[in-house]
């Protein structure tokens, strides 16, 4: 595949022992967490549960200024994870003063590395993949917010990371590109270890090879989920349908109010 | 339309000027009407112009001045702790510092030519200047510098690539601030002392009782102002387009 430059195989992570507090609030105690190599595992659970924070401790982000925190990773191959893992957030972060090419690149500027021809030509070749032409030299402001999020895509695909760690990348999109970012996003993303947060049960179920489901306070993991079948699946089946209803009420029942 | 509003309140305000000369018939010693103003305007119009050249000059390079130091403090700032814990203070005491009790001692320390007039302008402008871009460069959107981490940026490159583009919106703001204080701080430089200028002509003018004289030099300070004013205002609508979109 032409977007896989790197053949280093994709690790397993393991977060053990958790604890993440913030005032008088424990988020996680003694949390332990599994994300299989290669694999989609989604984190499905109510507002507020703590997913972000889990997502912002793997990828060694900061929190606020008050939040404790602690808690020990492992890989399967036992390097490092930074700079093997790249993130996709809700909000689309594009800086507005650059263009999409350069954006894309952005990592490559960040890290004075050079820019080569080939390179710009494999962004190129990308953005077509994914449905842009002709975009390149445009300002994120002129892009629908759905154009924004498959750059984003690109970008990830561009720094090519083994790790994948995506924070409701889609949940602000309407329905049908939703569907559609997901199956661009399940196509590209191939052996890669991700991590998708969602409060959506039907995202959960179409992109989830693993699905865990976060409730309580401090957050437990309640339930796995391991729906069978290959991602992205189709959501007019009729038995996934049903798994997100039950999944639905589940998640409203747990629903302190 | 700001330009069409602007021009139809000036003239407004002039139609209420000559009215009031004209109902209380004040002698032209007191209040000149808005004409003679413009015929004084004209009959100086040579000399108005020549006072002003070392006014625009001072201010210019006080501006630009301003801007240098203001942009390498702010970073200082933002990047040295002993720095923010002991200039900020310091920066602080500068602005409380009236500017009109410090000028003349402005002349004396670096004499009677530009060099204290620009001194008296950067007094002025410095502090908008710097506030306004330390505060930009502190408020860097979290999600950028997220991002810039995952992707092993180095601390200058955070600082060149995004800290400073996300900071000039602020520091637009510091300089539209500063443009209207410019032309001020000459003036205010050239009243303590000066053998030219408009602070100058004005200052002469009033004491020699050319009371319309110093109407009309005192117009094209204004004008001056306004047009240095739009186009520091232009020149960041294009630099930091994405905030006006």
């Amino acid at each position: 595949m032409i977007v896989r430059m790197n053949h280093n195989q994709a690790p397993s992570i393991t977060v053990s022992n958790l604890n993440i507090r913030y005032h008088e609030l424990q988020l996680f105690n003694q949390f332990d967490f599994y994300l299989p190599a290669n694999k989609w595992t989604c984190l499905l659970g109510p507002s507020g549960v703590g997913k972000t924070s889990i997502l912002r401790f793997i990828a060694s982000l900061k929190y606020n200024g008050d939040t404790e925190c602690s808690g020990d990773i492992a890989t399967s191959d036992s390097q490092p994870l930074h700079g093997r893992l790249t993130c996709m957030t809700q909000q689309d972060s594009l800086l507005p003063w650059l263009d999409i090419l350069d954006n894309i690149l952005l990592g490559f500027y960040l890290r004075s590395e050079k820019i080569t021809e080939l390179l710009k030509q494999r962004v190129i070749a990308l953005l077509e993949k994914v449905g842009l032409v002709g975009i390149s030299r445009k300002k994120p402001s002129q892009l629908s917010y759905g154009m924004r999020q498959r750059v984003v895509l690109v970008r990830s695909l561009i720094e090519d990371r083994q790790v994948i760690l995506m924070d409701e990348p889609f949940s602000s999109l309407d329905i049908i590109t939703r569907f559609k970012l997901q199956n661009l996003a399940a196509e590209l993303l191939v052996n890669r270890t991700v991590l998708l947060v969602t409060h959506d049960p039907l995202e959960a179920l179409r992109l989830g090879d693993y699905i865990y489901i976060l409730t309580g306070s401090p957050a437990k993991i309640s339930n796995l989920i391991k729906p069978c079948g290959t991602i992205p699946r189709d959501s007019t089946d009729i038995n996934l349908l049903k798994e997100q209803a039950r999944l639905l009420k589940m998640l409203a029942d747990d629903c302190v109010w | 339309m700001m330009l069409l509003r602007g021009i139809i309140s000036a003239i407004v305000l002039i139609l209420i000027w000559q009215v009031i000369v004209m109902v209380f018939n004040l002698p032209e010693y007191i209040l000149p009407s808005p004409i003679l103003v413009l015929k004084s305007l004209q009959q100086y119009a040579g000399l108005i112009f020549q006072q002003s050249i070392p006014t625009v000059i001072e201010a210019l390079l006080g501006f630009v001045l301003s801007l240098l130091f203001g942009v390498f403090w702010a970073l200082m700032l933002v990047y040295f702790r002993p720095i923010r814990l002991w200039f900020l203070p310091a920066l602080l005491i500068s602005q409380a510092l009236p500017t009109f009790a410090i000028a003349p001692l402005f002349v004396i320390w670096f004499g009677y030519g530009i060099a204290s007039k620009i001194a008296t302008t950067c007094l002025m402008l410095f502090f908008p200047i710097t506030s306004s871009f330390y505060d930009g460069l502190r408020q860097t959107p979290k999600c950028y510098l997220d991002l810039a981490q995952t992707m092993n940026a180095t601390k200058w490159q955070i600082l060149y690539r995004i800290r400073i583009p996300a900071a000039l919106p602020a520091l637009g703001n510091g300089l539209r601030v500063a443009a209207t204080f410019a032309p001020i701080g000459a003036v205010i430089g050239e009243w303590v002392g000066a053998s030219h200028g408009l602070g100058f002509l004005i200052l002469n003018a009033n004491s020699r009782m050319q009371i319309d004289l110093m109407f009309a030099a005192l117009l094209v300070l204004i004008i001056l102002t306004l047009a240095f004013y739009f186009l520091i205002d232009l020149l960041m609508k294009r630099m930091v387009f994405w905030n006006y979109e």
